[in-house]
């Protein structure tokens, strides 16, 4: 096809848009992590790898912030991805009542994660909420407990929240998956005998492999970049257990104005990030089947 | 069969008893709800506290801000994506392929880490406190993968199409109108429902650069009522309540496009 001039008019608008707030800040961020700048002042200094050292050997704040994100990752990502694929295969054919629930279980991923972070306050809520009133009710008032202020368990509960926003969402994605499984598979696997489960570990499995790699894919990246839920319903306490990386850029920039710091801090953020990416393809590639 | 139909029962609940409770929470006064957490509110359907919230708070206001934003977002994301996509199909491949990586890069990078110079450089450009502000960072952030998925689906459509009304003398903008826009409908509803909803219900930019009460969106709005009304669930949930009905109605009568539209969001995210 030929390249004719005007055919690069069409990238002007969103280009420009693009390079001043996007690229700019990006490159940006990578420059000022050199830095010891405080986001105000015309003054900075060139502190090398400071940041980063500072961030490995002398923030104990920063190296707990990685496990409560592991930990919140780990947990959302397991459940969702179980919850999500065992739904999804009950819901599997369409009928009225699958097409229903399925747009039931959907539902809260159209939310704001503001009005989720307020509704889960008030399911954890150590005297009004849902949760323990349930658990005294039904005889297991000895768990009931303050979920959020739980410095043991408040990032696990706030995973839980995770789960509920979004794994209707992941829900689709796996019927969409199986969906596409061309039904003879099913068929040959039952003349040959198979039973269920080896029909799952030979037919669906393999075959559902790329919608794996999507959800696990996305449940990953989705449960580490994690913000907002955070933000509101802890603000990383109690005594800094639910202080996830994002969050904690947030406080250092915004709260403690050390914007140089803050930015090494997401630098390295986005090299864990693109990392997972990179591992978690290669993983789950491995044992994709192709027939 | 029987545990199949118990799990999604108990599913079901899950998502249902929270949202009930929600609504019938935000019909109640606080001193009712400290009494009977989770019992019906005593005087039925009583809208006093959705009534005080538009007295006394700038409700309509907050309201007006997220119609702006998103609706303004969501257009400028879909023009501009669509321009660029339409541009990248009609370029050699190899160029094609250098501008697709470039605008497309941006999907790998969270938000978290332009955040410090984003907000260095709107205070340098006049730009917090102020709605424009906001879309324009909002369009530029969301740009990477309204091209991911536009882009995707213009490959698909086929070359003849375009072939056909170049012969007809058709330049490149009335190609761009009147066969790719058309065609790709599907696609950039898809799309629009995406944006709609990560704009409508977006905190981050707005946290970050608007601190003004006059342009606060309702996400921002929420979370300030959080810390004026602390566990004044009624009040709060009043707020979660008008600023998720729009999403929900929506929701209701287009279901199919929100799925696809998500969906496309994530697989292609």
């Amino acid at each position: 096809m030929k390249n004719s001039k005007t055919i690069f008019l069409f990238f002007v608008p969103g280009f420009l848009l693009y390079s001043i707030f996007f690229l700019y800040p990006t490159i940006s961020a990578l420059f000022y992590s050199f830095t010891d700048w405080d986001g105000f002042s015309d003054a900075f200094a060139f502190i090398g790898f400071d940041n980063f050292e500072r961030a490995f050997t002398g923030d104990s704040i920063f190296r707990k912030t990685i496990g409560n994100n592991l930990k919140f990752m780990l947990v959302v990502v397991i459940f969702q991805t179980l919850v999500a694929l065992a739904f999804a295969m009950i819901l599997l054919k369409n009928t009225k009542t699958t097409i229903f629930l399925r747009a039931l279980y959907f539902f809260p991923t159209i939310l704001s994660s503001v009005s989720v972070a307020f509704i889960w306050a008030f399911v954890y809520d150590p005297s009004l909420g849902i949760l323990n009133q349930i658990l005294e009710a039904i005889g297991l008032g000895f768990i009931a407990q303050n979920w959020l202020g739980n410095a043991n368990i408040a990032i696990y509960s706030l995973a839980i929240t995770q789960v509920w926003f979004h794994a209707g969402q992941m829900l689709i994605v796996f019927v969409a998956g199986l969906q596409a499984i061309p039904q003879e598979m099913y068929e040959v696997a039952k003349i040959e005998g198979a039973s269920k489960w080896q029909t799952f570990r030979a037919v669906t499995w393999p075959l559902l492999a790329p919608s794996a790699t999507i959800v696990v894919a996305y449940t990953t990246i989705q449960s580490f970049k994690a913000f907002d839920l955070v933000f509101a319903m802890t603000g990383g306490g109690p005594n800094n257990s639910t202080e996830i990386i994002a969050t904690y850029i947030y406080d250092i920039a915004f709260r403690s104005y050390q914007f140089g710091y803050a930015s090494a801090i997401s630098v390295i953020f986005m090299i864990i990030i693109a990392f997972i990416t990179f591992l978690q393809f290669k993983a789950l590639r491995s044992d994709r089947v192709s027939y | 069969m029987l545990f199949r139909r118990f799990s999604l029962i108990v599913y079901a609940l899950l998502i249902l008893i929270p949202l009930l409770v929600v609504v019938l929470t935000s019909m109640k006064t606080l001193q009712e709800t400290f009494a009977n957490p989770l019992g019906l509110p005593a005087n039925g359907l009583n809208i006093d506290n959705y009534v005080a919230i538009f007295q006394e708070q700038t409700m309509a206001g907050y309201f007006m801000n997220s119609v702006i934003v998103t609706l303004f977002s969501v257009t400028f994301t879909l023009l501009f994506a669509s321009m660029i996509a339409f541009g990248i199909t009609r370029l050699s491949s190899w160029l094609g392929n250098i501008l697709f990586t470039l605008f497309t890069l941006g999907m790998m990078v969270p938000a978290q880490v332009i955040m410090v110079p984003l907000y260095s450089l709107m205070l340098d450009l006049g730009l917090t406190n102020s709605l424009v502000g906001l879309i324009l960072v909002n369009v530029s952030t969301t740009l990477p993968i309204a091209v991911f998925i536009l882009t995707g689906f213009m490959k698909t459509l086929p070359k003849e199409l375009f072939e056909a009304s170049t012969i007809d003398g058709a330049g490149n903008w009335q190609m761009f109108t009147r066969v790719a826009i058309p065609l790709s409908l599907p696609s950039l509803s898809a799309t629009a429902i995406f944006l709609f909803v990560m704009h409508w219900n977006d905190l981050l930019y707005p946290l970050l650069f608007i601190t003004d009460n006059a342009y606060k969106t309702l996400p921002l709005a929420l979370l300030e009522f959080q810390g004026q009304y602390s566990t004044n669930y009624p009040m709060l949930f009043t707020g979660v309540i008008i600023a998720s009905a729009p999403m929900v109605i929506a929701y209701v009568f287009l279901q199919r496009f929100f799925v696809a539209g998500m969906t496309a969001g994530a697989v292609k995210g």
